[in-house]
Formats: C-alpha cells, sequence, structure tokens
C-alpha cells in the first residue's frame, strides 16, 4: 500500500506540470487581461500597457512560464493581481472555508443520503421509496443557487432560524487558529463561537449537499436493489444469520462498494458547486475567490488555485482507493 | 479493543455535541453586531477593498471604507456636490491658478495623536510627489497621475511630466501647494479621498515599507492591509481588516475635531457581492444598510418598511458611437437619427431607479458647466428614417456591444437596456447586431479600442468639475469614438486651461454645445445607485458622489 502511494504521489509531477503548461496558456488565451480589470472604465491604452508591462504580461509567453516554474521551485505561486497579495496567502485564507463548507457538505449527503437510499430499497414501492427517488431527482435537477436563494429566503429571512451569509456572526471576537471555525471554537473552548459557525454552515451546506446527496441516494438503493438480488445474500438468510449482520456485512458492505467511488468523485466536484454557493452566501472560500479570479483575469490565481484542485482531486480519489480495501477485503490494492 | 475505541468514539462525540449545544444556547460572547440592535452598525458593501491607504486606490470600494477614517483638505458638501472646507476650513488660489493656500482647521488630531499643521499637509504631498518604483505604476498611482500628472524622478517615459511643484508650510496652519500650471483638475483634485491627510507619524513608517513589483506582480505594502499603521483624522479609526470574513470594522474616535462624534461605537463594512444576497441578508436582519440596491427591489423594500433614500445625480450613461468601427457613424446625419430613434423617456421610466433622469449632453445637471442651451434630439423614429434616408444609410446594419454580468451604478440593467434601445433602432429601419461580452475585461478591451460601433458606457464623476467628465473623452482623439474634430477638441481644452473657475464654468457651457452639435454618441440619462437602510437606524444622508458619512448613523 506504501508503495502505491509513494507511486501516485511521484506520478502527480508529470501530471502537474502538463496541467501547468496547459493552464498557462489556456488563461492567456482567454480575451482581455487584467490591466482593464484592474482600472475599469478608468483605463486608457497606455495605463493598460503599463499595467501589463509592470506585470510582465509583454514578455514572450516562454519567458513569462520559466519565471512561473523558477517561482515555483520555491513553493511560491506568484501574487494575485487583484489583491496585490501572494495568491499562496489567498489560497490558505480561503481553503479553510471551502474545505470546512465541503466537509460539511458531504457528510450530510452521506449521513442522509446512504440511510436513505439503503431503507428506500428495503422498502421498495413504500411511500419512503417513492418519497426518495423523486426527491432525488428534484435534488439533482434544481440548480444550485436556485436552492441557495430559496433556503435562504424561508429558513433566514422567512423564520430567522440561520443567518443569511459570512461564516460568523459581525462582532463574534471569536479566536482564529486553524481558520476551520468550528474546530477552533472546540480547541479554544469558545463554544459558542463553534455553534455560531455551526449555525452559519447548515444552509449553504444544505445547498451544497443537494446534488450529491441526490446522486448517492439514487446509487445506494440501485446497488442494494442489485446486492439483494444476489446468491450470497439469500444463502446468507437461508443459513439462518440474523438480519443485522447480513444486511451489514452482506448487502450494505458490498453495495456501497460504488458509492464509495461515487462520493471520492463528488467530492472533488463539491469545488465546482462551491463557486455559485459561496458566493450566494457570502462565504468567503476558494469558490468565490475563483469566480472573482476569472472576472478580474487574475492569471497568478486561476493557474495556482486550479493546479491545487487538481491535486486535491487526485488525493481525494487515491483515498478512495484506499477506501476500497478497507471495505471490501477481496480488492487488493496494487 | 475495538469495543472499548467505539465507546471512546461515542464519549468524545457526545461531549463535543452537549458542549457545544449548550454553549450555543447560553453565549457568554458579546454580539453586538449583525444588524440586530447593539452598537455595531453593518453595512453590506458590494465589494472588498483594495487598501487601507486610500492613496495606493482608485476604487469606490476602498473610498468607500477610508473616507470614514481619512479627510482630505476639502470635501464635498454633505447631500451635494458643491466643494466645503474640509480639513482646510477655507482655501485660495492665486489668479494664475497655480499656487493654492490652504487653511487648515485648529485642534485636528489624527488617530495615532498626532496633531494636524500645515508640514503635515505637506509631508503627505512631498511623499507622493516623491514615490519611485512600483508607486509610479497608475494601477497604484492612479489619481495622484490624474490630477498631478507624474513624479520628482519620473521612470518611465510614460508617465506624463508632474504639474505638482512644492508645498510650504508658509505658517503652522497655512499650507501652500504649487503647481506648475493651471490645472482643471484643481481645487476639485484636493477632495480626492485618494489625496486625503495621513498622520506624519504614519508616513513616516509608509516609507520603511514599499510596494513591489518583481517583473511579474504588483504587491501592495504590508501597512496597507492590515490595520495598525494607517491613520486619518476621520470621525471612524480602522480597528481591523478581516480578510477571511471579508469585514472591515471601523471603532468611533473619541477625540474626532467635530462638533458631532459617530454614531454608532463600531462600524462595520462587510462585503457580499451578490445583489440578492445582499438584499436578503438586510431583509434577515443581519445587516443594516447596503449599497446598489436593484432597482426592481426598491419598491419592494419599501413595502417591507425598509428606508431607501434617493441620492442626487452625478453620474452620467451614454450609448457611444466608434467611427471606427463603421463608416456609416462617421455622417452627422446618421448620428443624429441614431439619437432620435432612442427613446430615453421610456429607458428612464422603465429601467432606472428614483430620480432618475433623462441627460441631454455628457454631464449631470449637477456639474458646474452644464449647458441649458444644447441642441436637443426629441426622439421621433420618423425623424430618425428620414435622417438615415437623407445619409444613404436606410438600410444601416451595427455592431451593438453590451455588457453582460454586471451592473453599474449608471447602468444597473445593461441587458435590458439594450433590448429597448434595440429595439427603438430597429424601428427605425436599423439592424441591430447584438455583441454580449464580459463587462472586464473583454467588454472594457473592446470599447475601449474602439470595435465597437454601438456600445454603452457611464462615468460617475470624482468632483464637481466639467472637465472630470468631458475632459475624460473629448479633450483629443480617443479610440472610443474615433473622431477628430477640432472644434470639439478645442472647446473643451480651452476651459481645462482656464485658471478662474466662474470662466471655465463658461466655457465648459459652449464646449457642451459643440458636442451635442457634433452629436459623437447618445448621452442617455444621470441615476442615482440605490442605497437602503434598515428601519432600525437614522441613516446618514445620502450623497450624489456615493461619499455618504457614516459617522452621521445612529440606532433608533
Amino acid at each position: 500500500m506504501l508503495r502505491l502511494v509513494v507511486r501516485r504521489l511521484l506520478q502527480l509531477i508529470p501530471t502537474l506540470l502538463g496541467l501547468s503548461v496547459l493552464l498557462f496558456v489556456w488563461v492567456r488565451l482567454l480575451p482581455g487581461g487584467p490591466a482593464a480589470a484592474l482600472l475599469g472604465e478608468r483605463a486608457t491604452a497606455a495605463d493598460k500597457a503599463q499595467i501589463e508591462r509592470a506585470l510582465g504580461l509583454d514578455q514572450p509567453l516562454w519567458v513569462q512560464y520559466g519565471r512561473f516554474l523558477e517561482r515555483l521551485g520555491r513553493l511560491d505561486l506568484g501574487t494575485s493581481t487583484q489583491t496585490g497579495q501572494p495568491v499562496w496567502d489567498e489560497f490558505t485564507r480561503a481553503f479553510p472555508a471551502t474545505v470546512e463548507l465541503g466537509v460539511t457538505a458531504i457528510l450530510m449527503a452521506v449521513a442522509v443520503g446512504i440511510p436513505l437510499g439503503y431503507f428506500a430499497a428495503r422498502r421498495r414501492g413504500s411511500w419512503l421509496d417513492v418519497s426518495a427517488v423523486s426527491g432525488s431527482l428534484l435534488g439533482i435537477c434544481i440548480p444550485v443557487f436556485f436552492l441557495a436563494y430559496l433556503l435562504k429566503a424561508l429558513f433566514a429571512v422567512q423564520l430567522g432560524w440561520f443567518p443569511a451569509f459570512g461564516r460568523q456572526t459581525t462582532g463574534l471576537d471569536a479566536t482564529e487558529v486553524t481558520g476551520f471555525y468550528v474546530l477552533d471554537g472546540i480547541l479554544t473552548g469558545e463554544f459558542d463561537a463553534s455553534w455560531d459557525a455551526v449555525q452559519h454552515l447548515v444552509l449553504p451546506a444544505m445547498a451544497l449537499a443537494s446534488i450529491p446527496l441526490a446522486i448517492i441516494v439514487r446509487m445506494t438503493r440501485a446497488s442494494v436493489l442489485e446486492v439483494l438480488g444476489e446468491d450470497y445474500v439469500r444463502t446468507a438468510e437461508s443459513k439462518g444469520l440474523k438480519q443485522s449482520v447480513v444486511r451489514g456485512r452482506h448487502v450494505l458492505r458490498n453495495a456501497l462498494l460504488p458509492v464509495v467511488t461515487a462520493i471520492g468523485l463528488l467530492t472533488g466536484g463539491l469545488l465546482s458547486g462551491a463557486v455559485l454557493t459561496e458566493s450566494v452566501f457570502a462565504f468567503g472560500g476558494i469558490g468565490s475567490f475563483i469566480k472573482t479570479a476569472i472576472d478580474q483575469r487574475d492569471y497568478p490565481v486561476l493557474v495556482g488555485f486550479i493546479m491545487f484542485i487538481a491535486l486535491a482531486y487526485v488525493i481525494i480519489n487515491l483515498l478512495v482507493d484506499l477506501a476500497y480495501s478497507l471495505i471490501d477485503p477481496r480488492v487488493r490494492v496494487h | 479493543m475495538r469495543r472499548t475505541r467505539s465507546r471512546v468514539v461515542t464519549a468524545i462525540a457526545a461531549t463535543l455535541a452537549v458542549g457545544l449545544i449548550t454553549s450555543g444556547c447560553a453565549s457568554e460572547r458579546d454580539d453586538d453586531g449583525g444588524g440586530e440592535g447593539g452598537d455595531t452598525f453593518v453595512f453590506g458593501a458590494p465589494g472588498d477593498p483594495g487598501s487601507l491607504d486610500p492613496a495606493l486606490a482608485s476604487d469606490g470600494e476602498t473610498f468607500r471604507v477610508t473616507r470614514q477614517a481619512f479627510e482630505a483638505l476639502i470635501e464635498h458638501e454633505p447631500g451635494g456636490s458643491e466643494l466645503v472646507g474640509g480639513l482646510a476650513e477655507s482655501w485660495e488660489s492665486n489668479e494664475a491658478g497655480t499656487e493654492w493656500t490652504f487653511n487648515l482647521r485648529e485642534g485636528v488630531t489624527f488617530h495615532d495623536g498626532e496633531k494636524l499643521t500645515a508640514e503635515a499637509v505637506c509631508a503627505n504631498y512631498d511623499y507622493w510627489f516623491n514615490w519611485t518604483g512600483t508607486y509610479q505604476n497608475k494601477a497604484i498611482s492612479y489619481y495622484w497621475q490624474t490630477v498631478f500628472g507624474g513624479f520628482a524622478k519620473n521612470e518611465s517615459k510614460d508617465t506624463a511630466e508632474p504639474n505638482y511643484k512644492g508645498c510650504a508650510a508658509q505658517d503652522e496652519l497655512t499650507a501652500v501647494i504649487s503647481v506648475n500650471e493651471a490645472s482643471a483638475n484643481l481645487p476639485g483634485g484636493f477632495s480626492l479621498q485618494a489625496l486625503a491627510i495621513h498622520s506624519p507619524k504614519a508616513i513616516a513608517e509608509y516609507k520603511k515599507e514599499s510596494a513591489t513589483g518583481e517583473g511579474d506582480a504588483l504587491t501592495y505594502p504590508k501597512y496597507s492591509q492590515e490595520a495598525g499603521t494607517v491613520a486619518g483624522t476621520g470621525p471612524f479609526k480602522i480597528a481591523e481588516w478581516d480578510k477571511g470574513n471579508q469585514e472591515v470594522t471601523l471603532e468611533r474616535f473619541d477625540d474626532y475635531w467635530g462638533e458631532e462624534k459617530a454614531g454608532v461605537e463600531k462600524l462595520v463594512f462587510r462585503t457580499i457581492s451578490e445583489e440578492n444576497a445582499r438584499r436578503q441578508a438586510l431583509e434577515a436582519g443581519n445587516i443594516d444598510g447596503y449599497d446598489l440596491v436593484a432597482p426592481s427591489d426598491v419598491e419592494g423594500l419599501k413595502d417591507k418598511g425598509f428606508q431607501v433614500p434617493v441620492r442626487g445625480v452625478f453620474n452620467i450613461f451614454y450609448l457611444g458611437m466608434s467611427q471606427g468601427a463603421n463608416e456609416a457613424l462617421e455622417k452627422k446625419e446618421v448620428r443624429q437619427a441614431i439619437t432620435h430613434a432612442i427613446d430615453r423617456d421610456n429607458l428612464v421610466n422603465t429601467q432606472l431607479p428614483e430620480g432618475g433622469v433623462v441627460a441631454t449632453q455628457f454631464m449631470p445637471d449637477t456639474v458646474d458647466g452644464f449647458s441649458e442651451g444644447v441642441a436637443t434630439y426629441d426622439f421621433s423614429t420618423d425623424k430618425a428614417k428620414d435622417l438615415l434616408a437623407d445619409a444613404g444609410e436606410s438600410k444601416l446594419s451595427v455592431d451593438f456591444c453590451y455588457p453582460t454580468e454586471v451592473t453599474r451604478p449608471y447602468m444597473p440593467a445593461p441587458a435590458d437596456m439594450f433590448e429597448l434601445m434595440k429595439a427603438d433602432l430597429e424601428k427605425a429601419g436599423i439592424t441591430v447586431n447584438p455583441k454580449p461580452m464580459k463587462w472586464a475585461p473583454d467588454y472594457l478591451d473592446a470599447t475601449e479600442n474602439g470595435s465597437c460601433a454601438l456600445h454603452m458606457l457611464g462615468w460617475t464623476g470624482d468632483f464637481n468639475d466639467g472637465y472630470n467628465f468631458i475632459g475624460t473623452w473629448f479633450s483629443g482623439f480617443d479610440a472610443q469614438w474615433g473622431f477628430r474634430e477640432d472644434a470639439v477638441f478645442d472647446a473643451v481644452k480651452a476651459a481645462e486651461s482656464e485658471p478662474d473657475v466662474a470662466q471655465r464654468v463658461e466655457l465648459y457651457k459652449k464646449a457642451n454645445e459643440a458636442i451635442m452639435e457634433y452629436v459623437p454618441g447618445v448621452p442617455i440619462s444621470s441615476s442615482p445607485p440605490s442605497i437602503a437602510f434598515s428601519d432600525k437606524v437614522n441613516p446618514p444622508e445620502v450623497s450624489p458622489l456615493t461619499q455618504e458619512n457614516f459617522a452621521e448613523v445612529s440606532f433608533k
């Protein structure tokens, strides 16, 4: 297993280098540049030329790429053109928000989706099954940003149960340790700050979880139905094993294999959903930062962030592969 | 072993859950924010500030924050656009407009305890004038370069020659700023937030750092990115910039020189970039006010009891014509026909918030130099058709660019405004080829380089001087318009170099008349961007220049 991990991590190097070339060229092929975005309506041609020179954008592409690689060698992702601050600083500031939101969303989706899909399959044709299937269809169909506005209108504006935006109540003087607010409150003993962060997480996480939840419900249901018809399940039942053992050890464990694969992919995909959710909830994570970076043609941020997302995607999938062997001992990872 | 581990995990989880729930139910923390009373006013801003030093900025979101903490020598009257005393009680210039004398207020203290003196004023101006390196980039020193040209030692041939000559402290409270030539940017430029006065002690700290540009980046100095060093004289001092939460917190400055101290103890600017999200945050009671209300939300907010005061107008929205992109536009009859074809009353009535007015020229009527005598072009589809026929362009076809995914203070709904104009032009027999583009940089680049035959743009004034509007476009050749008309250029330049303000105003009127006689584009409207407040607060007097003073805010 260790060899697999090392091999996968080594494979990352050429992958990321190739990706960096593609990204580097792609962002510069986008029409316009950061100069116009910096000064807006006020930018003259001379102003833009001056700013482009300062940003090194008047240099040949290979020179720019060489500088990028040279910086990367020093673990420096460059400087954001929109904020004038190192990309790494921006990244570390925004990263915890997105991870906290993403993890909460995927936990919500898993915690609700797997039991719901399982029981829907077990009680096929019941009202629970029909509700789960039609509800999940709705979850896939409703655009995330629309759901986000609906959730806010109902639970924040009308009922006032949850805050409408942000990660923390304004004026709450919480101590920041890791940037993960729920965790920080626990570490510092400021449990009210943790609770406040949890309240701020609920609505955006619900919005972000909607699609993964729907997919997990449908996949779990389909997978459980398939496994329930397998010979080994009938055998287990006929030899008098307890129902809880049959369900837990034979049905669920086998049915979860494709679901775990999907969860891995969905977790990576949450980042794209976070772009909209974070904007709607002014959540201040990577998603909303990337959205602004695209609008502002912030090349260093785009290249740096997307490379990181790719890295995260690969690592998540590696973890999924490792999880396989834990769930199903028949699977041997090589 | 396995059972023991699961018990431990269960116990930890239960402890955490109970801890979270009980602490949530009985919080001991001061939670005085979020628009739920207390003495913290939370305002939803559409964007993050870029810097806590206004001298390094050129955007409204930075100035909205810094304006509460920094004051300039001259300010605009509350709720209006006339220049009034700021840190200078009064000012005057010599006849040539090259020496500006400022009589400073007594007893003004900076946030760091320093006193306002003439030497402090000169320390600021001399500091900016002596900027080197990356500070000379227009992305950082836009307003200095706009008002005063270049620097003591220009480092690029693209940088204009400096017009700033020097600053002298005539006595403790009299500062004299000299320029080489009279400029239409003065005295208005002295009111710019970018030229607000900092404590000399803070300036000394600023000098220890520098903006850097390593050939591929512009990095702002650290002092401008965190509270602690910057110090002005305003009614609030900057306490914290929490970038993670996109919040800037300001605290009341108890030693403020004005008779009225700030009405709230804390002022928080919270960035909420989405228009709907800002509205929902106000409706949910999480913020106490926000700016750039969508015109379609105004009535709904009023019905729910929110306050939506109407600002005066200080902007212009126009339909630009790039003659270089379509030869037909070189014909005056064609430009007149397009102007006649557009129903501007309908646009204002259906698309703009209360307070919006039809524009007759390229500046709003709140700017000195607005002329009542310009040529006007009433809405008439028939007249438009006749003019096109006279020009031999009955089958005119034009590209019409418009921006997507953006709202501007002067242009709240670009796509809808485009559709109305397109329909009007088509009624006059003009074939319109829609060219939707992303605002930045695609649209801005295309309009700036003159590749959009028709396009929609606008301008919000920085200060009350006509040159800030018409000088921006019509003082010389500009690819956006693509014409060379000396009658227009000379009229604008004549006003620019006139040192006497009263005479300059008259020259602006003549320039406006020359411009509208040539009709290079269609001035469409001036409209105030809407701002909303909770019914629980006494809002500040709203400003046509969007320069609200939040010290005037208090809770009812």
